[in-house]
């Protein structure tokens, strides 16, 4: 309460006299207060930051801005509060105020263009430093020990599987894998912090959350080998994992489509009063697809209790974000639509857990979105079709891989707090390594779904024409056996 | 313009309840009847009514009904561009009724969102030509969604809404008929409506069906066409094509708004002494394969009409699909009657259109063939 209170204090002293910022004051500090509401949350959500280009301009001695600059009063936030703000301030000199449908604008004689960007970008929230320590005055959530340990863990055989799954592709037993290296905070920390009420629509870099869930090593080996145990019955190439009974939707390949599903989702739960929110992932890539921007803009308006977040890892397949887009990442694009957002060390556990926790509690109890920018980098290649050495140096990935890696760092943490030793690590690997192989060895032998499974499902039910192709394919079969895979029953 | 239909048709409404081809559909809160549109029945209470209204009614039973119904799309609130949502917002409220954003990818992605959760989600696209950016939403992910997931999810309570086809002045952008490109994506069921009858009872069968469903709704007939719509809550059959005239001569296919023109020549091809058989798919897909071969089995002469161009166009699938299975019983080529391999034009638009006669010439060409 008091870091948020104070950084808007300070504000609001400096402009006191000036009219304008008034409504941006009480929207800080509104926003600051529902922040707040939890005590030990002192999460810095935009849109007051000391880079705000409004508070910027203040500082600039040159700037007239504060006397004439534009201001929005954004009527649905404010209400009626910052109406009566702006009608009991004397209008000085020239001020004069349009009503129009959007609301209140105060007039300026002088023509000033919103920077493009900012020279100062949105600031990262982070709890852990490199090493793994607590950073001084560092407000987050606190996490028992029970939580941090079960988040290490889950982080350990995230790796883990990933590890042996790409090896697994790489002899031929898979066709495809898709790794999270380096992503394991992000994946498990916001997982973590969420509740299983929350419906989960991930992009495909985020098996950890299904992992957090309780999904097993087996369920994902079953996946990735298509056979019959398979809860998507084969249909899609690995990683395509989804569980309806940890509300985890079945991952699509195609980019961003997930986004607008997770605010109508949203719309459903706020609509049924549930404690409950949707929470949908993407990487910065999926940032520039229209369904991005379709789906956060649907969620301003709707109101619904969603929580977006985007993993920004620097590259979407080879292509960095430099040619991805030239905004100050995807933070400030969620205050371009009337999102509250905020950028964080997404390699951070802590951070991305306090983060998650915060948006959580914004989004059900206000039904308001959250946009939440996880700043990390994607270790691996972008899939085993992937050879990331092509478009990047080798030194690069290496050292994001040993000194951010964000497993080490949190292993220090727990560590330095007496709750995990060595020998409890290479205990851990091991038991998850050979659950891992076990679970392979025991995926690759298990039949692949019947053939009738290849028609059923397109609707409820076999409408005629399937019905059909099914009887001329059966007689195919029969006299062609040899055209078709031994492995799936007929 | 007023479609009349024959007592065939009437005989046709009355068993077109049956529940065949071992398809089961559970029904919400539905009634099961079907009245009979010309019985002077009392206890009918029928008015006489145009397609708007019949869709504004469907709506209104729709979200009665169910409460977790939901309709949402750009200005539905004050009731439409073509008023078929007038009424809902004071009735159902803004949570229930809502306009969205300007964006067909975000209407369609979020109805799936709000389906899946297991909602009815009634998503209107202003026209058929703007459906486009959607087409990714519909096609990649609302067509796959039950069939990926293994059935673990599914968004069969999506219904879209879109007007299309010719309106006499609408040029490129206000008179498409895009039927033929979802007609080709497996996992969604597309519908089209002739009347205001059919068009309340379809869309009802619609909504309530649990699989997403494209309904286009032939807007050249929102004022124009009227009939007597029963006041009820009435679902009719997806799936099943209806013989809407009987005949022995030769056999007629089409849907929408060109069944009325279609009607036309068949009467003024009766006056040649050719008795056509027409057929009103209603669903084109999973289309009635058999309702039309059984047609074509009877008369050995088929002609198929549409509005969107020949090229590509559902009339190319139905053509294939007759000659698979009645080829030795075919008298004559498969004829189309269809719209030029063009944009739709406005000026040239009465040049461009299947027209009446236009069908009349190829019904002789084919009976004399």
């Amino acid at each position: 309460m008091t870091f948020c209170l104070k950084n808007s204090r300070n504000i609001i002293s400096k402009l006191k006299p000036k009219v304008g910022l008034l409504s941006l004051m009480k929207q800080s500090s509104d926003c600051c207060y529902s922040s707040c509401l939890n005590h030990s949350n002192h999460c810095n959500f935009l849109p007051v930051t000391a880079t705000s280009p409004f508070v910027k301009q203040l500082k600039n001695p040159d700037s007239n801005s504060h006397k004439k600059g534009r201001f929005f009063v954004f009527e649905r936030f404010e209400s009626t509060t910052a109406e009566k703000q702006i009608a009991s301030v004397p209008n000085g000199e020239d001020n004069q105020v349009l009503n129009f449908p959007g609301g209140k604008v105060i007039f300026s004689p002088e023509m000033r263009f919103l920077s493009e960007s900012p020279s100062l970008h949105a600031h990262c929230y982070r709890v852990l430093d490199d090493n793994g320590q607590l950073i001084r005055h560092s407000n987050f959530i606190q996490v028992s020990e029970d939580i941090a340990v079960k988040m290490y863990s889950n982080m350990v055989t995230l790796q883990t599987l990933d590890t042996i799954f790409y090896e697994a592709q790489r002899q031929g037993r898979i066709s495809f894998y898709v790794t999270t290296i380096g992503e394991e905070a992000i994946n498990i920390a916001s997982a973590a912090a969420l509740t299983l009420d929350d419906f989960v629509f991930p992009q495909y870099r985020e098996p950890g959350v299904l992992l957090w869930r309780g999904f097993t090593l087996q369920e994902f080996a079953n996946q990735c080998f298509g056979n019959k145990a398979d809860y998507g019955k084969g249909r899609q190439m690995p990683i395509h994992y989804g569980s309806n009974k940890h509300k985890y939707f079945t991952v699509s390949s195609t980019i961003a489509t997930q986004i607008p599903h997770a605010v109508g989702a949203a719309y459903s739960l706020k609509m049924d009063k549930k404690d409950a929110c949707a929470v949908t992932y993407f990487g910065d890539g999926g940032t520039s697809e229209g369904d991005f921007h379709a789906a956060l803009n649907f969620a301003a308006v709707t109101e619904a209790p969603v929580i977006f977040i985007c993993r920004n890892n620097g590259w979407a397949i080879s292509t960095p974000t430099s040619d991805q887009f030239r905004s100050d990442g995807i933070a400030v694009r969620g205050q371009a639509y009337g999102v509250r957002s905020i950028r964080v060390d997404g390699n951070d556990v802590l951070a991305i857990y306090s983060a998650v926790h915060a948006a959580r509690k914004m989004a059900v109890n206000e039904h308001r979105p959250i946009l939440i920018e996880a700043v990390t980098y994607r270790v691996g290649h972008h899939s085993t079709s992937d050879d990331s050495t092509k478009y990047r140096p080798a030194d690069e990935i290496e050292w994001w891989r040993m000194a951010r890696d964000p497993v080490t760092r949190f292993r220090k943490w727990i560590e330095s707090n007496g709750w995990w030793s060595s020998e409890a690590e290479s205990q851990l690997r091991s038991s998850i390594r050979n659950q891992l192989l076990q679970a392979i060895q025991l995926a690759e032998k298990v039949e692949k779904p019947p053939v009738k499974d290849l028609f059923t499902d397109v609707y409820d039910d076999l409408p005629p024409n399937l019905r059909e192709q099914e009887k001329l394919l059966r007689e195919t079969i029969n006299r062609h056996p040899k055209d078709y895979p031994a492995d799936v029953p007929l | 313009m007023k479609l009349e239909m024959g007592t065939g048709t009437a005989l046709r409404n009355i068993i077109g309840r049956r529940f065949g081809h071992g398809w089961k559909r559970p029904f919400s809160t539905a009634t099961c009847d079907v009245e009979n549109q010309h019985s002077a029945n009392a206890n009918t209470n029928a008015k006489s009514i145009n397609l708007y209204s019949a869709i504004n009614q469907a709506l209104h039973i729709a979200l009665e009904t169910d409460p977790r119904a939901f309709v949402f799309g750009e200005d539905v609130s004050f009731g439409g561009v073509f008023r078929c949502t007038t009424g809902l917002a004071d009735r159902f409220g803004k949570t229930r009724v809502f306009n969205t954003p300007l964006c067909e990818q975000g209407i369609v992605g979020f109805g799936i969102g709000l389906a899946a959760m297991g909602n009815r989600a009634i998503a209107e696209i202003q026209f058929a030509d703007y459906i486009y950016p959607a087409f990714d939403q519909i096609v990649n992910e609302a067509a796959k969604f039950r069939y990926r997931s293994g059935n673990q999810f599914n968004c069969g309570g999506l219904t879209i809404r879109a007007p299309y086809g010719a309106v006499g002045h609408g040029g490129h952008y206000h008179s498409q008929s895009p039927e033929a490109f979802f007609c080709h994506v497996p996992g969604i069921k597309v519908v089209i409506p002739r009347s205001p009858m059919q068009a309340k009872g379809l869309l009802l069968s619609c909504i309530r069906d649990p699989n997403p469903v494209v309904f286009f709704e032939p807007k050249w007939l929102y004022r124009l066409a009227v009939g007597e719509v029963p006041e009820h809550d009435y679902m009719l059959p997806l799936s099943e094509a209806e013989v809407i005239r009987k005949g022995s001569d030769i056999t007629l296919v089409g849907w929408g708004a060109q069944l009325s023109i279609m009607e036309q020549a068949c009467i003024d091809a009766e006056k040649d002494g050719i008795s056509c058989e027409l057929i009103d798919l209603k669903t084109l897909i999973p289309w009635d394969k058999e309702t039309v071969e059984a047609s074509v089995r009877k008369t050995g002469r088929v002609l198929i009409s549409h509005e969107a161009p020949v090229t590509g166009g559902f009339g190319a699938e139905i053509s294939a699909s007759i000659v698979e299975r009645c080829f030795l019983r075919l008298e004559a080529p498969v004829a189309r009657v269809c719209g030029l391999d063009t944009p739709f034009p406005l000026v040239f638009e009465p040049f461009y259109m299947p027209t009446k006669n236009k069908i009349l010439d190829t019904i002789k060409a084919t009976v004399n063939y």
